[in-house]
């Protein structure tokens, strides 16, 4: 009962913080001076192509960008009707791409969900090599396998992502027959969802994951080992001792549940990074992601475009926090009980 | 061999230095109690735990043996396996330890941290181990055993975790339960309800005890054999009464001299002086709200001081006593304005008789300032409170460069000359705190607190962190820096026996109130609140003729509504402080 409250305060929470990023994402990207079809009119006029300049006016039109810039947020948002009537963020329309001269839906599409499933295939690569890793290395502290697992971690975290990537692709290839770039078989493109492609799609995602996930594993592994020997010198761990537990139960029971709470706080930490992280890794993986899509339109002030991506990465970046939030009161009696009455 | 747990010639070291436990023998026989005496580094703790093989990583056992031998058979602790050890451990030989707040996990039921024992040794099921745990939880006291079953350690106070690790260790019956300090953090009242509580526990079971303590008094009411230790060696061993009585061993003479002691009174006091007073603190309150975490319900107010009425006369002691959560640190606090009392509630700080007084519980920043050097504090725990990042002679000097105080040279000179008023010598500026022990340290605090040339030291708890001996260092010296500089001091302490020998007057604190106020000698020899009564029957006396009466701490430790009618008050009903004698005030209805 308690938990389903806090689960729906925080809901709301989000859902007011999302309303504030949109804001600020809106404002940064109208920063700078001029827009893209500004930009283009100046470049028209100067070559003298009126008829350019007619049909960017025309757009400058359908898209409110004549407008007062917080007009122009509150049609962006949906909150005021635009030219067409009620038609923003909320209504479904996600706006118009003047670079790609597509609808933006139509061209983030596809790579959403492929990033969300890189990303999530990422992280548990993350956690899946972090967690024993880092549970090892503080129990065996001061031995061997401490340090030679820091020693890959740093290699690891030293390592640049595009670098690896390449090398892996190579070896990849010559020695399992995995394939050079893409998340699928090319000719799965557009074609609605089947059994071949999910699996072209799983072997596609083997380097990717790796790619991505090894300095993010690296890291998480060198803290949980800190956190651990953190925890490994307190009392309660010699009364779990004294009780004749066995050592391997003895550390997943006491200690690691103590360690693994900012392990949990993390999940929202990693998404973003690792989203915009993955960006030059895509470029060079030939990723079907949001990333190389976020840089052009960031570039050519494609201002619906960079938007809506930025405010995607927003939205995962508050489920995740919303998501480790809520683990940590499931996790953590300390902070779901805090102030019940003795 | 037929003891119950035997150790020979046991050395214990780390890595290549020196022993740290060199050649001990002793004995420990069933039912039998065993207290392992010594100060911090006499390596009482090393040798207890050497027994359950829990010893730091670096550690190692160089020779000697440990034997067990209960009615599960004989076993060598030193050489079995760790597979084998892990069946001794929690099961024949259980441990309690020192710091309650910490030896449970924060992060577990209290149920299922002990019954994890029953399902470790006896393979019990989840519902008999259930069953098994709550009777062992009725019979050391929780007064709701399904409740407990079901709290977190965070939930509960000191003294009934205290309570859970003792019914951990028992549940098991184990034949010996070793008690490492098992009731240094606890307040002295709960202390010695815990002590009874073992002791009982050891009569119905027959379990033998051994029991690690720094402090005679506990031994003085647990023991029937002594082992005195000192730099892993043993001093002394034999027979608890002609240990107590007459210590043959000069340093066993020593910590004997050295613990502190309720005296025995038989006059009254005389009253501080009433005139002169550098402090004047009148009508003094701290509400503190906390908030709910159901946002519907109303918060709710803490009481950590009401109406609290002091004063201090110039170059006197006065002591604030009182148990863990009492509102003795809070007063302290408004004494010196870190906190603001709250409205209605007057701190007068007085430089000389006859200046204008500094409203403390409202300065201007300029005040604050001039107020600061004529008021400073020594803290409990000389080992945080002391960056470890700054030599002495920055961490000393600072003070003075924050109030722009003489030039570097003379700022240099001033710490000099503190550190050898406080016994230290010059040659230590250059060094970082680690480099110094614990009474050094707290030499170091002194002496820091010394530097702006106050008039006034709060000292909280100045001496509980330190071993007896120290402790009694500590004491003489602050007593002659009163003497010499007619310094006034605030003394925090939850230790009578500490402020019998330093303050001239007393106040015993319960629940944010002055339950009764006289100077030492009067409130020992005629002490009229039931709560100053347990606080004084609750310390442990190394007299062996002279056991704790549980039966008096019993009457006042617990909650105000238990007291006796005349003395009983409420959040609502509060009976005001009545003068019985002149000096002497006492919270009671008349």
């Amino acid at each position: 009962m308690v938990m389903l409250r806090y689960a729906v305060y925080r809901f709301f929470t989000m859902l007011l913080t999302l309303l504030v990023v949109s804001v600020m994402v809106f404002t940064i990207i109208n920063l700078p001076p001029g827009d893209y079809l500004s930009n283009q009119i100046a470049e028209l006029q100067a070559s003298g192509q009126s008829a350019g300049v007619a049909k960017a006016e025309f757009l400058r039109a359908e898209y409110a960008l004549d407008r007062p810039i917080w007009e122009q947020y509150l049609i962006w948002i949906g909150f005021w009707p635009g030219p067409h009537g009620f038609s923003g963020l909320i209504q479904g329309n996600y706006g118009w791409s003047f670079e790609f001269d597509r609808p933006v839906s139509e061209i983030v599409g596809d790579t959403l969900w492929l990033t969300v499933v890189v990303n999530l295939a990422a992280i548990l690569f993350v956690y899946a090599v972090a967690l024993p890793l880092g549970v090892i290395a503080a129990a065996r502290s001061r031995t061997w396998i401490d340090y030679t697992s820091a020693f890959v971690g740093y290699l690891g975290l030293a390592t640049p992502n595009f670098l690896l990537a390449l090398i892996l692709f190579y070896y990849g290839h010559q020695y399992f027959n995995l394939p050079i770039g893409g998340l699928m078989d090319p000719r799965f493109e557009g074609e609605p969802m089947s059994w071949d492609k999910l699996k072209s799609i799983l072997i596609h995602l083997i380097v990717p994951t790796f790619v991505i996930g090894t300095s993010g594993a690296s890291a998480m592994m060198q803290r949980l080992r800190a956190n651990m020997l953190d925890e490994l010198g307190k009392p309660y761990v010699e009364t779990a001792i004294a009780k004749g537990m066995a050592p391997s139960r003895m550390l997943t029971k006491y200690p690691l549940r103590v360690a693994f709470n900012p392990f949990v706080a993390d999940i929202g930490n990693l998404l973003p990074s690792m989203v915009s992280g993955s960006v030059l890794v895509s470029v060079v993986l030939g990723l079907q992601t949001i990333g190389p899509t976020l840089l052009t339109a960031l570039k050519t002030q494609d201002q619906f475009l960079s938007a809506f991506i930025l405010m995607f990465v927003a939205l995962l970046t508050l489920i995740g926090t919303m998501i480790s939030d809520i683990l940590l009161v499931m996790l953590d009696p300390r902070i779901r009980y805090e102030g019940r009455e003795a | 061999m037929n003891a119950l747990l035997s150790v020979r010639n046991l050395s214990i070291g780390f890595g290549t230095g020196n022993s740290v436990v060199t050649d001990v023998n002793f004995d420990v026989e069933a039912g039998q109690t065993l207290a392992l005496v010594g100060e911090s580094g006499s390596g009482k703790t090393i040798t207890c735990r050497a027994a359950l093989r829990i010893l730091p990583r670096s550690a190692q056992i160089r020779s000697g043996t440990i034997t067990l031998n209960d009615s599960k058979g004989m076993c060598e602790l030193t050489s079995v396996s760790e597979r084998e050890m892990r069946n001794v451990r929690g099961n024949r030989v259980s441990m309690i330890f020192q710091e309650p707040m910490r030896s449970l996990s924060p992060l577990h039921k209290i149920g299922n941290q002990v019954s994890e024992v029953l399902w470790l040794h006896r393979g019990l099921s989840e519902a008999e181990a259930r069953k098994e745990v709550l009777t062992q939880f009725d019979r050391v006291g929780f007064p709701d055993p399904q409740r407990a079953y079901d709290s977190y350690p965070f939930e509960l106070s000191g003294g009934m975790r205290q309570r859970a690790m003792i019914a951990m260790a028992m549940v098991s019956k184990p034949e010996l339960l070793i008690a490492d300090e098992p009731t240094t953090a606890l307040d002295v009242t709960t202390q010695a309800q815990v002590l009874g509580l073992i002791k009982e526990l050891q009569r119905e079971t027959g379990m033998a005890l051994i029991l690690v303590t720094h402090d005679l008094g506990v031994v003085a009411n647990m023991a029937e054999q002594v082992v005195v230790m000192h730099k892993g060696r043993i001093m002394e061993a034999g027979p608890a009464a002609p240990i107590l009585t007459a210590p043959a061993h000069p340093y066993t003479k020593q910590l004997f001299d050295a613990a502190p002691e309720i005296p025995d009174q038989d006059a009254v006091g005389i009253p501080m002086p009433n005139e002169d007073l550098i402090l004047q603190m009148t009508g003094v309150s701290k509400t503190y709200t906390m908030r709910s975490s159901k946002g519907w319900q109303s918060e709710k107010a803490i009481y950590a001081c009401r109406g609290v009425d002091l004063n201090l006369a110039r170059g006197k002691t006065l002591a604030i006593v009182g148990e863990s959560g009492s509102g003795k640190t809070t007063a302290a606090r408004i004494a010196l304005g870190a906190e603001l009392p709250d409205p209605g509630g007057e701190v007068l700080f007085r430089t000389a008789p006859d200046v204008d007084p500094i409203t403390v519980h409202s300065m201007t920043r300029a005040q604050r300032t001039a107020f600061q050097r004529k008021a400073q504090m020594v803290f409990q725990d000389p080992y945080s409170s002391l960056s470890p990042r700054m030599r002495v002679q920055d961490a000393m000097t600072e003070p003075l460069e924050i109030h722009r105080i003489g030039t570097t040279a003379e700022q240099r000179d001033k710490a000099a000359e503190m550190l050898q008023r406080v016994g230290l010598t010059e040659d230590m500026l250059k060094r970082y705190p680690h480099a110094f022990s614990g009474g050094q340290r707290q030499r170091l605090s002194v002496a820091r607190a010394m530097m702006l040339d106050p008039q006034l030291i709060v000292c909280d708890e100045p001496t509980s962190a330190l071993d007896v001996s120290v402790q009694e260092q500590i004491l003489s010296l602050l007593e002659h820096l009163q003497d010499s500089l007619n310094l006034s001091y605030l003394f925090i302490s939850h230790d009578l026996a500490v402020v019998a020998r330093i303050a001239d007057e007393v106040a015993v604190m319960r629940r944010g109130l002055i339950v009764e106020q006289a100077p030492p000698e009067t409130l020992f020899y005629n002490p009229r609140h039931p709560y100053t009564k347990a606080l004084i029957a609750a310390q442990p006396e190394p007299d062996i003729n002279r056991p704790i009466d549980l039966k008096l701490v019993s009457l006042g430790a617990g909650a105000p509504d238990s007291w006796d009618e005349a003395f009983r008050f409420s959040d609502t009903v509060i009976p005001s402080l009545v003068e019985l004698e002149p000096g002497h005030k006492v919270r009671c209805h008349v």
